[in-house]
């Protein structure tokens, strides 16, 4: 039953994709993608990911959608279709498709527990997550504290990347802007004439931030995380910046303070780690927060480090959205 | 020979060419954008697709025996939860850019940028 479901959406998703990239009009492209990446989050349920269909649904159908739109209203939204057909591009992806396509006939199938991947380190970490930190959540563990190093990367290249957008908008054209971003912003004022839709809307604000508060904290013991919890808790800034105009999300929401709190956020991660040396211990060994009862320093280490990773991730994206939503256009 | 159970990966391989040639042949760079964003998920599901074991569950202890006796590959999951928010971000980036080079040249597609460059 259940590879009914994951053969259904996946038929749905490789539609999807090609009514994404077929339609000439880039706000439809931008809504399809949105629809791409929520199909695309059932399927990761299907197959057992709950934690990535979390993300892929605040992340991709929620937060990506917004972007593109942002940007789409600062450039154009048509795309010029061109005559000439593209046979080398058409060529050279047929030809990589049909080498890729043999290849996978020596595939292990999908769900055969003989796997390579099923036999590796995947093992040890089922079986030793108990004994050493004890939660729940083994993708939560493996993040936070197996893995810490990957993820502190993951977050400082998200920090890295927010700098690099309010950067590049940073600077101004040497002409005039035919709207500056604030009138912008009052001139349409959200969807102020949408009652219905602002009422609702308004509804939703406190439960997403609340769901957000929830897969934060509760990650440890059921699907979620910082990653995911920080996409939630910009989606719902980001729909009080569309209900309400973008100009009322940035004075709320300064960016000043955004990017001291995404800094924040790396640094209580980072901050962890180097306790941890102060300790005694290795850099994020959180066995040192504790020492008498080294699940117990487990527990408060990724409670912290997962803590810092929302902070960025949540400072990051409404930077982002405000840097864009506020953008004048010239 | 059991093909069906090499839909996922063909799936994806689909995915994978669709957004390869969207970067390759499309004029138009927010169309570009998604094509490599659409590629950037198809790398998403063929990591999701090898962590799929037959009658497991998400790796979630429950305390339940029963449940708790097989378990989906957790380390792909913790790969692609990372890679799909630092993917938005380089998503962003890349908007950004975008807006600045219409600001500039008053276009976004590459054909008239070329053309502007070559005439500078």
């Amino acid at each position: 039953m259940i590879t009914v479901f994951d053969y259904f959406t996946l038929t749905m998703v490789a539609i999807v994709a090609v009514a994404t990239i077929t339609s000439s009009n880039l706000f439809v492209a931008s809504m399809w993608s949105g629809i791409y990446s929520l199909l695309m989050a059932c399927n990761f349920f299907i197959l057992d990911a709950a934690d990535v269909a979390l993300t892929e649904a605040a992340v991709g159908a929620g937060v990506s959608t917004v972007l593109y739109m942002g940007a789409l209203s600062l450039t154009d939204d048509k795309e010029q279709v061109s005559r000439g057909r593209k046979i080398l591009p058409l060529l050279a992806v047929v030809a990589l498709g049909l080498i890729l396509m043999i290849v996978t006939i020596e595939h292990p199938r999908v769900g055969d527990i003989n796997a390579p991947i099923h036999q590796h380190v995947a093992p040890w970490y089922i079986e030793k997550t108990p004994e050493y930190i004890n939660i729940p959540n083994l993708v939560t563990a493996i993040l936070a504290s197996f893995r810490g190093f990957d993820t502190m990367g993951e977050v400082l290249v998200i920090f890295t990347a927010g700098i690099g957008v309010i950067s590049v908008l940073s600077f101004k054209p040497k002409r005039a802007a035919s709207v500056s971003g604030s009138e912008l912003g009052k001139q349409i004022r959200g969807l102020h004439h949408h009652a219905v839709l602002r009422v609702v809307g308004k509804l939703l604000i406190p439960i997403i931030l609340l769901f957000g508060l929830l897969v934060q904290f509760h990650g440890k013991y059921s699907p979620g995380g910082g990653f995911s919890a920080g996409a939630l808790f910009a989606a719902a800034i980001m729909l009080y910046g569309i209900l309400e105009g973008a100009d009322r999300s940035a004075h709320a929401m300064p960016q000043a303070v955004m990017l001291k709190l995404a800094a924040l956020g790396c640094t209580i991660y980072t901050g962890v780690g180097f306790v941890c040396m102060l300790l005694g211990h290795h850099f994020l060994d959180y066995n040192a927060l504790w020492p008498s009862n080294p699940k117990l320093g487990q527990y408060y280490g990724i409670l912290m480090v997962e803590f810092g990773v929302g902070l960025t991730v949540t400072a990051v994206l409404i930077m982002i959205f405000n840097a864009i939503a506020n953008r004048a256009t010239y | 020979m059991n093909l069906l159970g090499l839909y996922n990966y063909w799936v994806y391989l689909f995915l994978l060419l669709v957004g390869m040639y969207t970067v390759f042949a499309k004029n138009n760079y927010v169309k570009r954008l998604i094509g490599l964003s659409i590629f950037q998920s198809a790398v998403f599901l063929l990591f999701i697709s090898m962590d799929k074991v037959a009658g497991g569950t998400g790796p979630i202890f429950t305390g339940n025996p029963v449940t708790d006796a097989v378990f989906a590959n957790p380390l792909p999951q913790v790969l692609i939860l990372t890679a799909i928010v630092v993917g938005i971000a380089g998503t962003a980036l890349g908007l950004a850019i975008t807006v600045r080079i219409r600001e500039e040249y008053g276009s976004i597609e590459e054909s008239d940028i070329r053309k502007m460059d070559d005439q500078s």
